[in-house]
């Protein structure tokens, strides 16, 4: 009979380990899927690990994973504060949306001017878009005692018919003959994002997203807010002792990741997709859950998490045209990815024991 | 607005089947909380319930296979679920969240090929001269059995919870798992059981969505049911009785913005379609705040894992 014993502290060596035993787990469990969709496993594994990253068009696959993972890690870092802190939120995908419709409604309220400002400024109100829809959960939470994890994810609903709204009422094309859809960034140089270096898939939001890294790191690790974030989620109650004040972390931990989904949305609606649209969002505000956890919450794992997961979007795209794999199939591996990786987690605080049977 | 293209009669009876799938959803929750256990991945079961159960009635063209079928999914996937947070002892939220994202891939996966086909219909009970009846008849005596068999369920959940030594004991695991594995229940076992009913009724209800209230099957078909289920438990205040008012209530919403499209109101169609979301905030805001607060009455253990450390 197994048990588990309770290990006095969390192993170091499993810390590590999990993510990477989980993969090798769901590339075993996503292959029998992929069997009994009656694809060879073995080449659905390898088109969806292998060639983008050294296949025939590696050239140009590599570049469309730094335009996947850069939304996908701007989200995740800012999600992970707020996870450590015990705050869910769970409504990015509405903020990425906000964030996108904010910013690109500057952008298209000045067109056609020129000028080099209207980016940046672009960029601030993508920022301001994610917080506010972020901050409404955050203060239903700290003046209410509302649930956090349901307010955010109702947003994300009413976010989408205000896209809806606005790729077929207030910010479509007026030159477009009545399509949905707004006008096309890559056609306003002052308000674009364009690929900074040609073939590499860099752009402002790549820049970026390695800079939230960079900063979420430092902060974490060397500043007196990381460590108050650390504490609270571990142990709320010494957190109260220590002076943290509950409500101020909800506000700013929501407030980060909102404004980073938000700004991660500008930087794709005027980039990636180009334009607002009906469907521009393609659940990246969910995803990047998984990005986060995959990365063990921390700013440096998310890096590598968000690499990971975009090789498995990039990926399951190969397979889908080369192998006529189905694109669910990839939506439903990617969540048995955080199944595995919540079971081996286990490790990190239990060990193993193998009693006799009716031992206590 | 003009609300007099909306017939009443037709309104009240077509918000009780409208409440069917969120009812029975929230009544298998509010017994999975009740044992202190959060499962966020209702939506998961649900869309779980709604394939699954679609697959099985078009296969065996039994509409009550399919609900069988439906059930079944939810309840396989909740088993995941309870293998996950009561014997791996993982993170109840994130599993929970891990389920809901699991639960809408896969569900897209199986439903590949289903797309536009008709399930068999789900016929109204025969209650023969009872139907007749003007006005009561429409709204009480139409309906097929899920309507009454989703009350049925509500009231036996009641009566379990309040009425029986299964759910004192439920409730006690819920309010103090320590307390009650002292006195030698196995903790763990009852919230596996509790899960695997959570599980088997969201199912059920994803089934009622994809067999009669649409009736075909869409990819995301749930559209949010199940998150609107966990806010109806915490409308409720954890009581069973409650979660009938709560259902009926957003029934009523969706029903009622269903019907303003369709009488062609002023009010633009989005702000119509976003009501039953907004309204769910409204009501989390008002039942959390003041004096009506909610979470005093949430059971004491919830969202904690138990782990008998001897």
């Amino acid at each position: 009979m197994l048990a588990l014993e309770k290990r006095p502290n969390p192993s170091r060596f499993w810390l590590y380990a999990t993510p990477v035993v989980a993969v090798a787990l769901t590339m075993v469990a996503g292959g029998v899927m992929f069997a009994i969709l009656g694809k060879n496993p073995f080449e659905v594994v390898r088109t969806i690990f292998w060639v983008p990253l050294f296949g025939e068009f590696a050239w140009y696959l590599r570049g469309q994973l730094l335009v996947k993972a850069g939304p996908l890690i701007l989200i995740a870092v800012g999600l992970s504060l707020g996870f450590r802190a015990g705050i869910w939120n769970i409504g990015a995908e509405g903020q990425y949306i906000m964030g996108a419709i904010f910013g690109a409604a500057v952008g298209l309220a000045v067109f056609p001017t020129e000028n080099r400002l209207i980016f940046p400024v672009m960029i601030l109100a993508g920022l301001f878009g994610g917080w506010i829809w972020a901050m409404i959960p955050a203060i239903l939470k700290t003046r209410f005692n509302t649930n956090e994890i349901l307010v955010s994810l109702m947003l994300v609903y009413v976010a989408q018919t205000i896209l809806a709204m606005a790729s077929t009422n207030f910010l479509r094309n007026p030159e477009g003959s009545g399509f949905p859809g707004s006008r096309n960034f890559s056609s306003y140089p002052a308000a674009s994002n364009p690929e900074l270096i040609a073939g590499t898939g860099i752009h402002w939001g790549v820049v970026t997203a390695v800079f939230v890294v960079v900063a979420a790191h430092v902060l974490l690790q060397r500043h007196l807010l990381g460590f108050q974030i650390k504490l609270a989620g571990q142990a709320p109650r010494a957190a109260r002792f220590h002076g943290v004040s509950p409500n101020r972390l909800v506000v700013l931990c929501m407030g980060v990741s909102g404004a980073l989904a938000g700004v991660a949305g500008l930087f794709e609606v005027t980039g990636p997709a180009g334009q607002i649209s009906i469907d521009f969002n393609v659940g990246y505000g969910f995803t990047a859950i998984i990005v986060a956890f995959l990365g063990r919450l921390n700013p440096v794992g998310i890096l590598f998490a968000g690499l990971l997961m975009a090789l498995t979007y990039i990926g399951g795209e190969m397979a889908a045209t080369n192998l006529g794999l189905p694109s669910a199939a990839i939506q439903a591996f990617q969540g048995m990815l955080l199944f595995f990786l919540l079971a081996v987690d286990v490790m990190t605080n239990y060990r193993i024991r193998f009693a006799a049977m009716g031992a206590r | 607005m003009d609300f007099g293209a909306i017939n009443p009669v037709v309104l009240v009876a077509s918000l009780m089947v409208a409440a069917v799938p969120i009812m029975l959803a929230a009544i298998g929750e509010l017994v999975v909380e009740k044992a202190g256990v959060l499962n966020l991945g209702v939506e998961g079961m649900m869309i779980m319930g709604a394939i699954c159960g679609f697959i099985v009635a078009v296969r065996t063209g039994s509409p009550l296979a399919g609900f069988a079928g439906g059930a079944l999914g939810g309840a396989v996937l909740s088993a995941i679920f309870a293998f996950l947070t009561q014997f791996l002892l993982a993170n109840q939220v994130a599993t929970g969240l891990a389920l809901t994202l699991f639960g809408l891939g896969l569900s897209a996966l199986m439903g590949q090929g289903y797309n536009g086909i008709k399930p068999p219909v789900t016929g109204p009970v025969p209650f023969g001269p009872l139907a007749d009846i003007p006005v009561l008849g429409r709204i009480l005596f139409s309906h097929d059995w899920m309507v009454y068999g989703s009350v049925l369920v509500v009231a036996a959940v009641w009566w379990v919870l309040t009425r029986t030594r299964t759910g004192l004991i439920i409730r006690a695991v819920g309010e103090s798992h320590d307390a009650a594995h002292a006195l030698g229940y196995k903790v763990n076992r009852i919230r596996l059981g509790c899960i695997l009913f959570g599980g088997a009724m969201a199912g059920l209800g994803g089934a009622y969505i994809s067999l009669v209230r649409v009736p075909q099957w869409v990819d995301g078909i749930t559209a949010g049911a199940g998150w609107i289920a966990l806010a109806i438990v915490v409308f409720a205040s954890w009581k069973p009785w409650r979660v009938l008012v709560g259902a009926y209530l957003f029934g009523g919403i969706t029903v009622l913005q269903l019907n303003l499209q369709a009488a062609g109101s002023t009010i633009p169609v989005e702000y119509l379609s976003m009501s039953p979301y907004l309204v769910t905030i409204l009501v989390l805001v008002l039942m959390s705040s003041g004096r009506g607060r909610a979470g005093l009455n949430a059971p004491a253990a919830l969202g904690q894992n138990f782990h008998a450390a001897r």
